[in-house]
């Protein structure tokens, strides 16, 4: 037997489920899973690895730089689920955890007549009104909605293709 | 006949003027429609499925430092 340095696997899996906690975190009420949102952004906004926070309230504030039309909500759409995090490795060294929403998400009968191209995942459980954690920026060819719907439709949930990805290589 | 939801309410498609069109690239595969109207735009629905992860990986990392 010989041992060998690494990361575990399990670990990378437990970081999209907040089993670790190095330094001083938030106080989770509950062991639910938090509630994620997926908001829209306009093309001549600046959202990017640098974004911490949606800076606006769910249903009533806008962030800024955030689409607004008709049947648009600040924040956007609540994503209803996640496939369960999963962590593989293909050797001790190379791994990937991931996960991906469990389903598409839609907006519906909305007019967005000013161009948009991301859309931004964040967490509206923790942090506070007006200082929701961010997750991630996804970006997409610029877009306009006319009464109609604007579909995000997600990757499969695989190693290659989940939508969020942590990895060792 | 089907109906089509518009700026100016649900309307017969033929009435309607219909164009669509895709994006596939390594991005992203997009398909929109558009529905017109003698010369207006009523009715534009896209649809985007992902292709790129947001991935953070070590080599990544090593780039930073």
């Amino acid at each position: 037997m010989a041992n060998t340095q690494s990361m575990c696997t399990s670990f990378m899996g437990q970081l999209f489920t907040g089993t670790h906690n190095f330094g001083v975190g938030v106080t989770r009420g509950s062991t639910a899973a938090d509630t994620f949102y997926a908001a829209l952004f306009l093309a001549s906004s600046t959202i990017n690895a640098s974004t911490t926070a949606y800076t606006g309230t769910v249903g009533s504030v806008a962030m800024s730089g955030e689409v607004s039309g008709t049947n648009y909500t600040p924040g956007g759409t609540a994503i209803s689920s996640w496939n369960a995090p999963t962590a593989t490795n293909s050797s001790a060294t190379a791994g990937v955890a991931f996960t991906t929403p469990a389903a598409n998400v839609s907006y519906t009968n909305v007019t967005l007549t000013t161009a948009f191209d991301a859309v931004l995942i964040f967490n509206n459980s923790q942090g506070s009104s007006g200082n929701r954690p961010a997750v991630s920026v996804h970006t997409f060819g610029s877009q306009t909605i006319t009464a109609g719907t604007f579909t995000l439709t997600m990757p499969s949930n695989t190693t290659t293709t989940a939508l969020l990805r942590l990895s060792t290589t | 006949m089907a109906t089509v939801f518009t700026t100016k309410g649900d309307m017969d498609e033929s009435l309607l003027e219909k164009r669509e069109g895709v994006v596939d690239n390594d991005h992203e595969y997009t398909k929109w429609v558009e529905y017109w109207h003698e010369g207006e735009l009523v009715h534009r629905s896209a649809h985007v499925t992902l292709k790129q992860a947001a991935v953070w990986s070590d080599s990544e990392v090593a780039q930073i430092g």
